[in-house]
């Protein structure tokens, strides 16, 4: 970590030329597949529930967001076809190697595709960025070993299996509904959700949903994880009722994803912290 | 006693895991599938050297480890304790035990300054400097002008220590020694 005062940036020019390139190319995949690039606010009156990720709140009330995902699936909703999207996203309470409270996401959405279709997508850009390398893909319960046990218990258990696995890249999919996130849930196994991560070098790469639609389920997965939150000591946080409302207009059938770029870029250049890939990571 | 949050976390922090004190040498973030945060810590047993892995949920707490490394001159051994000063004036003296000096007993000399790590103010490591300089005290006789590099033949310190030295090296002649490889470096004069 560099003191307080030095004003250098913390990664290399030659850092940041790499990963201009990478994001350059990131751009032409998607131009060459008609994926319509979009860029949404990253202040919001509302943000994500979920239990686990702390949004960053200024003092005036707006949230920043911790991905552009209910902004995405309102312009989705409105007709847009498929679109990416690469900005800063932000999460409270996230420091370490591999972790930083402002990152950048690459995150999109393809209309008609399934889960299964979006990983065949998501090795395709990774590939281009990280050069070809074999593939596998396990089930959550695979990789736990079939454990069952306290939500605690089981991250735990998925993160000590994440550093076990070997050099291929891994697709893990099938997570159980408990974890759903805004996935749908299989239709031949309602206790797992179409939601699968990419982990490269035991690092979570990549976030993926065949995407729920169905409003009122996610009011009630929102309202579930705002119970969590109480229990907690927490306090319940606001719904955002216009993605809920966008979702009951319709969403049509699609996958979306959501991709750590400087992690993505640290793997590409070999670094060993997110500080060398990002100039200015204490802001 | 004090104790530490994960969240203050950071190398070289003195901590108590399962009774022994412990240096923290690696503190990793994990959140996995937006789960629970977890901080993968790894841990050096101050006594033992020995490496330890551990997971703690974020925001848990371990109890801080009243450990102090100081610069000490080392005085002499009494053959039970080698006993050290403090070198800030007070004159201040501990006696660590053998399990304390371990590998350093062999490159101590009188008056060199070591770092001693005192846990509840007694000592329980101790680290040389990177180089010592000793004298031979037994060898057989230096080939006069063979400089060039290929024989050795062993040397006795005046610790005690034998090591691998040169063929030219003479009984009576100070030496540098790397005491992270116990090795000859060269001669000191």
């Amino acid at each position: 970590m560099s003191s307080p005062r030095d004003w250098r940036p913390t990664c290399s020019v030659e850092t940041i030329r790499a990963r201009a390139d990478i994001v350059h190319r990131i751009r032409a995949f998607f131009g060459a597949r008609e994926v319509l690039e979009v860029s949404t606010p990253t202040l919001g009156h509302t943000t994500v529930t979920e239990p686990a990720v702390e949004s960053l709140r200024l003092e005036s009330g707006p949230f920043l967001q911790t991905s552009p995902e209910y902004y995405m699936k309102r312009l989705l909703a409105a007709g847009a076809p498929s679109i990416y999207q690469i900005g800063p996203v932000y999460r409270a309470e996230e420091r370490g190697r591999w972790h930083n409270p402002e990152f950048t996401m690459l995150e999109w959405y393809r209309l008609g595709f399934n889960d299964t279709e979006l990983m065949d997508e998501v090795a395709e850009l990774v590939d281009v960025v990280l050069g070809a390398a074999p593939y596998q893909r396990l089930t959550y319960r695979q990789l736990t070993g079939g454990l069952v046990a306290s939500r605690e218990r089981l991250d735990l258990a998925f993160a000590q299996a994440l550093t076990g696995l070997d050099e291929r890249r891994t697709f893990v999919t099938d997570y159980p509904a408990e974890q759903a996130a805004l996935a749908r849930l299989r239709e031949d196994d309602a206790s797992v959700a179409a939601r699968f991560e990419l982990v490269v070098d035991g690092v979570e790469l990549a976030n993926g949903y065949f995407e729920l639609g169905d409003a009122s389920t996610l009011r009630c997965r929102f309202e579930a994880d705002n119970s969590a939150r109480e229990l907690r000591g927490g306090e319940a946080l606001a719904l955002d009722e216009r993605f809920l409302d966008a979702m009951a207009g319709g969403l049509p059938t699609c996958s979306g994803v959501a991709l750590g770029l400087d992690r993505l870029v640290m793997l590409a250049v070999g670094a060993n912290s997110l500080s060398e890939v990002m100039p200015f990571p204490d802001g | 006693m004090a104790s530490y949050s994960t969240n203050e976390f950071r190398s070289g922090l003195k901590v108590l895991l399962e009774g022994e004190p412990c240096s923290i040498l690696e503190n990793e973030f994990v959140k996995p599938g937006k789960g629970q945060a977890f901080n993968r810590v790894r841990f050096r047993n101050l006594k033992t050297g020995r490496v330890w892995e551990r997971t703690f949920k974020s925001g848990e707490s371990i109890e801080a480890a009243d450990v102090m490394e100081l610069d000490m001159e080392y005085l002499y051994s009494d053959g039970e304790f080698w006993h050290f000063m403090k070198t800030d004036g007070s004159f201040e003296q501990v006696a660590a035990p053998e399990a304390a000096v371990a590998d350093a007993r062999g490159w101590l000399k009188e008056q060199d300054v070591c770092q001693v790590t005192l846990w509840n103010e007694a000592p329980i490591s101790v680290v040389l400097p990177n180089f010592v300089e000793l004298e031979v005290t037994e060898t057989d006789p230096g080939i006069k002008g063979d400089t060039a590099q290929g024989g050795s033949k062993p040397a006795t310190l005046s610790t005690g220590a034998t090591i691998r030295v040169p063929l030219f090296v003479n009984i009576g002649d100070v030496l540098k020694i790397d005491t992270r490889t116990g090795e000859y470096v060269s001669r000191a004069r």
